[in-house]
């Protein structure tokens, strides 16, 4: 158990060092660089104009659609993952239970395409 | 006096030794990464301009070898803008998200035999979590900015990139199938003998024509790099004619400097996985005499500054994507494709290994 754990540790750390560099980057431009600004300069760049309203805009429903369609997609490879054990294994009786469990979710990217849920015009 | 040091070294206690030879690993990773990354944003600008008859950065330094260097400088030194309406705390954490989650995926990247920060036994999947993350500071910052190019841009590249995350994944699977491993270098030694063990070509798994399926497989790989990496001609977020710069727009100084790095690092770890996956990692093509003295880590090296060549190449060569063509490359082409192969792949492998192993 603490040998498992301690393989992770230098993550950890690795992760600590990356958060130092990349805050030490930015410190260094707060630090080093001028800091001058004025209402023409922190105003939101739209091609010159003014800006027109709040830029928190209504977006296409599509985007939310293409989530929920990863989060599927993304569950089922993260399913596989640990499948091909028992395939390299041999063992034949876990490959048709999850070609039965990919044929389910291909039924339902059918559907999802015949629909149209994957057209973007 | 060596012996002194040693005494010295070993009269500490053990877990501050253990911790100070860690981050000298990981610092003795973190440098020549940083650095080798410095002079690959050179050769991109320089591969550019040749297709394009340009000279390219030539004036600082020999041949403009230490361009990278000069900018980053300039970067350090100019103001940070923060946008007036931008979520500030948001708006400085998105580009520091993108880095170090674009760095701690290095981390489970074995360059040279024993040469990785953390051996982990699952290094695939932990690189499957750790880019998916990716997407959190590009969505962030255009949200953050509160401006609307910027929004617009990280909502496409939101989208594209997590479409083709998943075609990504089922490649992983394929490969992973023939090695039987999630250890990437497992997944290396497993290609050792000569490029023909490489899983690109895969001939020991013959009779099987198991390349058949791998090299198709490579390809679509390298195609989704392209646009997991927002990359042209993918390069849709920040289409500059479009959406000025996507999400980065208003970014300036060492914000847009973090962002940068990390789109890069993710670039050369794309480069790197293909080398891992499919091109067998730092294995000489030839398992003899003149091949083998060269030392592994160069190998890796040639083989990821080659697939970088050919990112840079596809950037200068190649004219950009219209959106809808990009989503249904990824979801009607890419993402059966790969669920075929997968399937194919299993049975291959459930089926020869059951026979060699007596049922």
């Amino acid at each position: 158990m603490d040998a498992l754990l301690l393989e992770y540790l230098p993550i950890l750390i690795f992760l600590g060092i990356a958060t130092v560099l990349g805050l030490a980057f930015m410190v260094a431009a707060f630090v080093l660089a001028p800091s001058d600004p004025d209402p023409e300069k922190v105003s939101t760049y739209e091609c010159g104009f003014n800006a027109f309203d709040d830029a928190r805009l209504k977006f296409d429903v599509r985007f939310y659609l293409v989530a929920i369609l990863f989060i599927i997609f993304d569950l089922e490879v993260a399913f596989l993952f640990p499948w091909i054990f028992p395939i390299f294994e041999g063992n034949i009786f876990a490959f048709w239970s999850m070609a039965v469990f990919l044929a389910v979710l291909t039924v339902g990217f059918l559907y999802e395409w015949r629909k149209g849920a994957l057209d973007w015009e | 006096m060596f012996t002194a040091i040693a005494n010295w070294w070993g009269s500490l206690p053990a877990e501050l030794t253990w911790s100070l030879a860690t981050i000298g690993q990981i610092m003795a990773f973190v440098v020549p990464l940083l650095l080798s990354l410095a002079f690959l944003l050179l050769m991109d600008r320089k591969v550019w301009a040749a297709v394009q008859m340009r000279k390219g950065p030539n004036t600082v330094g020999a041949f403009g070898l230490l361009q990278s260097f000069a900018d980053f400088i300039k970067f350090v030194v100019k103001e940070i803008v923060v946008p007036a309406g931008a979520d500030r705390p948001l708006f400085l954490l998105a580009p520091l998200l993108t880095f170090v989650f674009a760095f701690i995926t290095w981390a489970v990247v074995p360059v040279a035999p024993g040469w990785v920060i953390s051996d982990i036994n699952v290094g695939i999947l932990y690189i499957f979590a750790i880019s998916s993350l990716g997407v959190y500071g590009i969505i962030i910052g255009g949200w953050a900015s509160n401006s609307k190019y910027p929004f617009l841009g990280s909502l496409r590249s939101a989208a594209q990139m997590v479409s083709y995350e998943v075609s990504i994944g089922f490649i992983l699977v394929t490969v992973l199938l023939m090695a039987g491993t999630m250890n990437l270098s497992a997944l290396v030694e497993a290609q050792g003998g000569g490029f023909w063990n490489w899983h690109v070509l895969s001939l020991d798994m013959l009779p099987w024509p198991t390349f058949l399926i791998t090299i198709p497989m490579f390809v679509i790989f390298f195609i989704s790099a392209l646009a997991e990496t927002n990359r042209p001609p993918f390069d849709l977020p920040e289409a500059e004619s479009e959406l000025v710069a996507g999400y980065q727009v208003e970014y300036s100084s060492t914000p847009y400097l973090l962002f940068m790095i990390g789109e890069y690092l993710n670039i050369v770890l794309m480069c790197a996985l293909m080398t891992v996956l499919f091109f067998g990692g730092w294995h000489a093509p030839f398992d003899f005499a003149p091949f083998t003295w060269v030392p592994p880590v160069f190998w890796f090296a040639i083989k990821v500054v080659f697939f970088f060549f050919m990112f840079a190449m596809v950037k200068a060569l190649v004219p950009r994507y219209r959106y809808d063509q990009l989503m249904r490359l990824g979801w009607k082409i890419f993402l059966p494709t790969s669920l075929a192969a997968v399937f194919v792949m299993g049975a291959i492998v459930v089926y020869t290994r059951n026979a060699a192993l007596g049922g």
